[in-house]
C-alpha cells in the first residue's frame, strides 16, 4: 500500500510541475508533501483557477484526467473461474479503493462491430478511461481511443509497439505471468507418473506459446523425461471443445492438465473426474478439484488498475510509463507490486516439491549486479525451439516486452508436443 | 487412437443426437425448426440451474427437456397460429434463446452441478473396444441410444406418428379427411424443443459440466444440417452426429500427435466434413424431403 501512495505522489507531483509550468501565475502551487487526495483537489483548483489556455493545455496533454467513471470491458462473463472473473474483481475493488464508479460490460466480442459500440456507450455515460481487457479487444480499442483524444484507452494484453504510430492516449500493460506457470510446472513435472502433461489453449498468441513454453521448462527441471502436450480449442471459452480436448489429452496418456482458456471449470473437473491432476489458471478454483488440484497462476490486477487510474486521474499519463507498453513482472525486483498472488498449493503436492518451488521463486528475486532486475529469466539464451532453430543467442535475456516481440512469430520449447499455428 | 476417436465421437455427440432427433420429428410434421440452438441453450441453463437447487441431475433433465419446449411453442405460435416465416421465426427464437439464458444464467456461471457421472455397464463395458466406446458413458448417452430406435418406431410404426409424418408430406390430402395437421405439428414441434432442451442438459449436466453463455456454439445448428444428411431418418442421424463430433475428436488427436497441419486448418474439418456430406447426399436426398418443407421456401408460405 505505502509504495503505490508514494508513486501516485510521484506522478501528481509531476504533473503538478507541468501544469504550474505551462499553467498562469496566479495558480496556486501544490506542495509536494501533501496527501493524494488534497493534491488532487488543489491541482482542480489549480486547473479552475487557471486561464483559458492552460485548461485547454491540460485538456489536450492528458487524458482522464479527474476521472470518476472508468469502463471494463470482459470478452466472457464475470464469473468464470478465470481471466474475467480476475479481471472483474480487481476492477471492483479498485473502484472502491479511489471511489470511482465501474461501469462493466461482460461478454463484449473481440470485433470492431461489437466492442466499439460498447465502448463508445460508457464514454457517452461519462467515462474517460476505458480497460478493454481481453487480447482481442485491442483493434476496437486503438480505434475508439484514436476517436476519443480525452479518453484514455489501456489494453490488457497486446502490445502497443504492434502498430504504426502510437497514440498519446492508449497504452498497454500485462504481467509475465509465465513465472508463476514456469512455477506451477515445477509442481506438475514432480506430480506426473506418466511423464506426460496436457495444455490445452486457445490461440497462438505471444501470452501462450510463453505460458506453455514455461510449463514445460518448469516441468523439466524437476523431471528431465517429461513432455507437454499442447492442444487448441481456437475459442477462449467452449466449453463443450474443452470437454473434449481434455479427454483427447487424458487419451494421449497425460495425468496433469493446464490451460490457457478464459474459463476454467470443464477441463478442471474433467480432470478432477478421471482421476488426473490439475493445474489451474487465471483464477484460484481449487475447491473444483479437492484431489487433484496442485497449484495455478492467478491474477491480482488490483493495486496495477489503481495505480494506473489515479496516474491518469491526476493527468500524469501522457508522462507516465503506462503510456506505452507497460510489463511487471518477479524480475523488477524494486517493483511496488506484481499482478499476480500465490495460488493454493494442494495436498497432491509433497513437502519437498514446495521446497523447490518456493527456491525457484526466491531466485527471480536474486539482483546481484544490482541493476534493478533479476538474474533469472525463466526465457534466457541460448535457446533454441523445438525444431532446434535458435531463438535466444548465448546471454541474451529479452525483456518481457521484447519477449512478446520474440514470440510474435509463434514457437515452442522442445519437449512440447502438439501442432501449431 | 481409433478407440479415442471413437469414444470421442458418442461423448461429443449425445447432445446433437438428441437435438437432430428433435429437428427430424419437427420436420417429419413439415415445419423447420431453426430455434433448435435456442432450444438447447434454454435446456442447458434449465438443467443445471434445477440441477443445482434441486441436487437432483434427473430433475435437471426434466426441467432441460421443458425449457427446450416451452422456447419451441413460441416458433409453434407463431408458425402454425400467425402463419410467420419459418426461417426468420426460428432464427428469431434462438437469438431469444440465447439473450434469455445469458440474462439468466449469469448468476449459475461459476457454481458447481452435481453432474451425471460415467455409469460403466456392468460385464458389457469390459468388452474390448466396444466396451470403451459404447458403454461407459452417462446415463443421458444410454437414453440416446434407447431415444432413437424408440423415436424411429414412434415415426413408422404408429398411427401418431403416420399422421405427422402425413401433415409432413401431404397436409391437403389429412384435411381432406378432416384431420387437422395442425395437431400433428403442434406435437412435432413441442417434442422436437423437448429433445433439443435434453441435449442442452447433456451437454451442461454430463459433458462440459458448465454453464457459460453460448456454450451450445453452433452444434443446434449442426444438428439441422444433420436432419437433411440423415434423410429425415431417426436411425442415421446418429450416424450424422457421431460423424461430426468424430471429426472433432479425429482434428484434436492430430493436433495433439502434431501432424504439423496449421491447427485453425484441423479446426475446420469439423464443418468441412458437413459440408462435404451434404454436398454429396443433397441430391439422392432430396426425394426423402417431407413434400411440406417445400412451400417453407416460398415466400409467401403459410401453413395455416
Amino acid at each position: 500500500m505505502k509504495k503505490p501512495l508514494t508513486r501516485w505522489s510521484a506522478a501528481i507531483a509531476a504533473t503538478a510541475l507541468v501544469i504550474s509550468a505551462c499553467g498562469s501565475d496566479d495558480a496556486a502551487e501544490p506542495a509536494e508533501d501533501t496527501e493524494t487526495e488534497e493534491a488532487a483537489e488543489t491541482e482542480e483548483e489549480a486547473s479552475d483557477e487557471g486561464d483559458a489556455e492552460a485548461s485547454d493545455d491540460a485538456a489536450g496533454a492528458a487524458c482522464g484526467t479527474d476521472a470518476t467513471k472508468v469502463g471494463f470491458l470482459y470478452v466472457g462473463p464475470k464469473d468464470d473461474f478465470g481471466y474475467n472473473q480476475a479481471a472483474f474483481e480487481a476492477a471492483t475493488e479498485m473502484g472502491e479503493r479511489l471511489d470511482v464508479e465501474i461501469i462493466h460490460a461482460e461478454n463484449v466480442p473481440e470485433t470492431v462491430e461489437d466492442a466499439v459500440p460498447v465502448m463508445e456507450d460508457m464514454i457517452a455515460q461519462g467515462a474517460t478511461i476505458i480497460f478493454p481487457t481481453s487480447f482481442g479487444h485491442f483493434l476496437p480499442g486503438v480505434e475508439v481511443a484514436a476517436a476519443n483524444p480525452d479518453v484514455c484507452v489501456v489494453h490488457q494484453g497486446q502490445l502497443e509497439a504492434s502498430l504504426d504510430a502510437p497514440l498519446d492516449n492508449l497504452g498497454t500493460y500485462f504481467s509475465s505471468v509465465f513465472e508463476p506457470v514456469y512455477l506451477a510446472g515445477i509442481a506438475a513435472g514432480a506430480a506426473t507418473e506418466t511423464n506426460t502433461l496436457g495444455f490445452v489453449y486457445a490461440f497462438p498468441i505471444p501470452q501462450t506459446l510463453q505460458n506453455i513454453s514455461a510449463f514445460q521448462l518448469g516441468a523439466q527441471t524437476v523431471n528431465p523425461d517429461v513432455t507437454t502436450i499442447a492442444i487448441s480449442t481456437t475459442d477462449w471459452c467452449d466449453p463443450a471443445k474443452q470437454a473434449q480436448a481434455a479427454q483427447t489429452l487424458l487419451d494421449q496418456g497425460a495425468d496433469v492438465l493446464t490451460q490457457h482458456q478464459d474459463c476454467t471449470k470443464t477441463i478442471i473437473e474433467t480432470a478432477e473426474a478421471a482421476g488426473a491432476f490439475s493445474v489451474g489458471y487465471h483464477y484460484d478454483a481449487s475447491e473444483l478439484a479437492p484431489n487433484g488440484w496442485l497449484t495455478g497462476s492467478d491474477w491480482a490486477w488490483t493495486d496495477l488498475y489503481a495505480d494506473i487510474v489515479s496516474t491518469m486521474q491526476s493527468g500524469g499519463f501522457v508522462e507516465s510509463e503506462y503510456n506505452g507498453d507497460y510489463r511487471i513482472g518477479y524480475s523488477d525486483v524494486d517493483a511496488p507490486f506484481v499482478a499476480f498472488e500465490p495460488s493454493t498449493i494442494g495436498a497432491a503436492v509433497d513437502e519437498e516439491t514446495q521446497a523447490l518451488m518456493t527456491e525457484a521463486l526466491d531466485q527471480f528475486f536474486v539482483d546481484e549486479d544490482g541493476d534493478g532486475v533479476g538474474d533469472f529469466a525463466v526465457f534466457s539464451g541460448p535457446l533454441a525451439d523445438r525444431d532446434g532453430v535458435e531463438r535466444l543467442a548465448d546471454g541474451e535475456t529479452p525483456n518481457y516486452v521484447e519477449l512478446d516481440g520474440v514470440f510474435s512469430d509463434p514457437w515452442l520449447v522442445a519437449g512440447v508436443e502438439g501442432s501449431l499455428g | 487412437m481409433i478407440e479415442a476417436i471413437c469414444i470421442g465421437a458418442v461423448r461429443g455427440g449425445t447432445s446433437i443426437v438428441f437435438a437432430s432427433l428433435g429437428e427430424t420429428v419437427t420436420e417429419r410434421s413439415g415445419v423447420v425448426n431453426l430455434g433448435m440452438e435456442g432450444s438447447m441453450l434454454a435446456g442447458a441453463l434449465a438443467a443445471y440451474a434445477v440441477g443445482i437447487e434441486t441436487g437432483s441431475v434427473w430433475l435437471g433433465a426434466a426441467a432441460g427437456m421443458a425449457a427446450g419446449l416451452a422456447l419451441s411453442l413460441v416458433h409453434a405460435f407463431l408458425v402454425l397460429v400467425r402463419g410467420a416465416n419459418q426461417i426468420a421465426t426460428g432464427l428469431a427464437v434462438t437469438f431469444l434463446g440465447l439473450g434469455i439464458t445469458a440474462l439468466y444464467g449469469q448468476s449459475y456461471v461459476s457454481q458447481g452441478v452435481n453432474a451425471f457421472e460415467v455409469v460403466p455397464v456392468p460385464i458389457l463395458s469390459d468388452i474390448p473396444f466396444v466396451g470403451a466406446v459404447i458403454f461407459n458413458h452417462d446415463p443421458l448417452t444410454y437414453l440416446s441410444f434407447v431415444a432413437v430406435p424408440l423415436l424411429w418406431w414412434f415415426l413408422f410404426h404408429t398411427s401418431t406418428g403416420l399422421r405427422l409424418r402425413a401433415s409432413g408430406e401431404g397436409p391437403g390430402v389429412l384435411s381432406a379427411m378432416g384431420i387437422s395437421p395442425s395437431a400433428s405439428r403442434w406435437l412435432a414441434i413441442s417434442a422436437g424443443g423437448a429433445l433439443a432442451g435434453l441435449g442442452g442438459a447433456q451437454l451442461a449436466t454430463a459433458f462440459a459440466r458448465t454453464w457459460s453463455e453460448d456454450m451450445v456454439a453452433g452444434r443446434g445448428f449442426i444438428a439441422v444440417a444433420l436432419v437433411i444428411f440423415a434423410g429425415w431418418n431417426p436411425l442415421l442421424t446418429i450416424v450424422g452426429a457421431y460423424l461430426f463430433s468424430g471429426a472433432v475428436a479425429f482434428q484434436l488427436e492430430l493436433q495433439a500427435n502434431g501432424t504439423g497441419i496449421s491447427i485453425f486448418l484441423l479446426d475446420a474439418i469439423p464443418y468441412v466434413v458437413v459440408i462435404v456430406v451434404l454436398a454429396a447426399l443433397s441430391r439422392r436426398r432430396r426425394h426423402a424431403a417431407p413434400a411440406a418443407l417445400d412451400d417453407v421456401f416460398q415466400v409467401d408460405a403459410t401453413l395455416v
